[in-house]
């Protein structure tokens, strides 16, 4: 018997409904990470109070004191000097690639930029650990496991994702934005900076952004290379403990309380991230209305 | 006779195996409005692009010489970035810069390194009176240049080319997609431009050759048909597809 138009249409209508569910699934995923977070986290803040618990340095949670705030300053430091050393490198490198590179240049260097974000970071913070700590300790002094070489090593890791963006921001500048600067008698540089990076402007932004919130949420590297001593950096020679390492380094063996504050650090993050996200889109819609 | 500004000989162009210029010969003269017709595919558009030297592709073939105040154009040698400082090119669509009016009109300057703002601003004044937009825009020269009217952007874009104080100005159909309005205030500044420059004009539309151009020239797919005084080819023209192309029985 063929088939009949209502009978196709049925069909269709099913595999729909199941590609909405399993759409749905991954984003319910999100909704559960979410939920367990607040559950575990939330009333241990309740009872700390919100002040002690962000703006307090003292952390033993076997005393009782659950001050993450040396660590939020650590979050931060590191994501900004992550920010610092990837930003510009990422940033050229996708001018690069975009505007300069020929055809096989790209079709060689982008392909090695991709490889990059799939190393494990296990294999950073271990490069980091056998190479840059010795050469940072002898040459700057300090123990070499340090905001400085995180901050290094982070820099590399963000690379991927900053350059993939913004060389799509750059790419989707139209061709005759150039031309028409260069039938002004523009050099392809003088172009490069006055005209493209102006109109990719917004989604450049987006790339440092998103770079950021991968920075503010590696682990494995971060625990690897920067000495987690719990305190308040006052050089970049200095050792730091962020939040995503005081997690995964107190979670084997917290309980009660303790494991409730690791949750709740959970929660910091989990605004910080958001709250990346939030500006790069806001950064993306801008340039779409325009 | 004098000297020509641009003078074109036996130039042929060939991009990916398909002939775009066939053996074309012609002079354009100071402080003349030379005007280039006919219909699409007829290799307009790449002249004036080979002229100002932002002809691109791949698989490029170029014969012949073509002389632009004195320099070979063809020639490995020619520094495009001088040659189109005095040859400038607006394009058929505008193409305004994401930035201010005035930082559109002053672009070609602050790229050679001036940076004296009473230059600057004088030199915007000038292109926005040569392209007679002066009036409509002098309240609101820090405003996006993206925020004017498709004929207020064309004419800043004329209005950029002009602050360059160019020899030779290349319009490519400046007044296509325009309300005959804006075509008539853009025809009457190029009459005003051309007592200091020489400007080559690219238009499909044949009446508008016929009303702003001195000289012009027929091109039909790839061939220089035919090139002379406007008003003796619009009125005696020697071949007989040009006088088919103007009395509108093709293209």
């Amino acid at each position: 018997m063929p088939a009949t138009a209502a009978d196709i249409r049925k069909k269709e209508k099913i595999i729909q409904r199941v590609f909405l569910i399993i759409a749905f699934s991954s984003l319910f995923s999100l909704f559960l990470i979410a939920l367990f977070i607040f559950i575990e986290g939330f009333p241990m803040i309740m009872k700390v109070g919100l002040k002690d618990f962000l703006l307090s340095t003292r952390w033993s949670p076997t005393r009782g004191h659950y001050g993450i705030f040396a660590m939020i300053v650590s979050s931060f430091w590191v994501t900004i000097g992550a920010l610092l050393f990837g930003g510009p490198l990422g940033l050229m490198c996708s001018i690069f690639l975009v505007e300069f590179a020929s055809a096989r240049w790209r079709a060689i260097i982008k392909p090695a930029l991709e490889l990059l974000a799939g190393i494990p970071s296990v294999v950073y913070g271990f490069l980091g650990v056998v190479y840059l700590v010795p050469l940072v300790r002898d040459y700057l002094g300090g123990p070499g496991l340090s905001l400085l070489t995180s901050c290094i090593i982070l820099g590399i890791m963000i690379l991927p994702t900053v350059i993939s963006i913004s060389v799509d921001a750059l790419v989707a500048v139209p061709n005759s934005y150039r031309e028409a600067a260069f039938s002004l008698g523009g050099t392809r540089w003088q172009t490069t900076y006055m005209v493209t990076v102006h109109a990719a402007k917004s989604g450049i932004i987006t790339a440092l952004v998103l770079g950021m919130g991968r920075a503010v949420g590696e682990t494995m590297a971060v625990i690897m290379i920067s000495g987690n001593a719990l305190k308040i950096p006052t050089s970049i020679l200095d050792p730091i403990r962020t939040m995503t390492s005081n997690i995964a380094l107190e979670m084997g063996y917290a309980s009660g309380m303790h494991r409730q504050a690791l949750f709740a650090t959970g929660i910091v993050l989990f605004f910080f991230v958001m709250a990346l996200n939030t500006i790069a889109t806001l950064f993306a819609r801008r340039k779409a209305i325009k | 006779m004098p000297e020509p500004l641009i003078k074109a000989r036996n130039v042929s162009l060939e991009a990916d195996g398909k002939p775009i210029l066939k053996d074309i010969s012609l002079d354009i003269f100071r402080n003349e409005i030379f005007g280039i017709m006919g219909p699409a595919g007829g290799g307009k558009t790449s002249f004036l692009r080979l002229v100002n030297h932002t002809f691109r592709g791949s698989n490029v073939k170029i014969e012949g010489r073509l002389h632009v105040l004195g320099e070979d154009v063809l020639s490995d040698e020619v520094n495009p970035t001088p040659l189109r400082r005095k040859v400038s090119m607006v394009f058929a669509t505008p193409v305004v810069l994401p930035m201010s009016i005035f930082e559109n009109l002053v672009y070609g300057l602050r790229i050679q390194g001036i940076r004296d703002k009473s230059r600057l601003r004088e030199a915007a004044e000038r292109g926005l009176k040569a392209a007679i937009l002066w009036d409509e825009v002098r309240d609101r020269l820090d405003k996006p240049a993206q925020k004017l009217s498709g004929g207020q952007q064309q004419r800043l874009c004329i209005a950029r080319a002009m602050a360059l104080s160019p020899d030779v100005l290349l319009l490519d159909e400046p007044t296509s997609g325009l309300d005959p309005i804006s075509t008539f205030r853009i025809e009457e500044a190029l009459k005003e431009l051309k007592k200091r420059h020489t400007i080559v004009l690219v238009s499909n539309n044949t009446k508008q050759i016929a009303r702003v151009s001195d000289r012009c020239a027929f091109f039909l797919m790839g061939e220089l048909i035919e090139t002379g005084k406007t008003s003796q080819m619009f009125t005696v023209p020697r071949e007989k597809k040009t006088d088919d192309y103007i009395a509108g029985r093709f293209g």
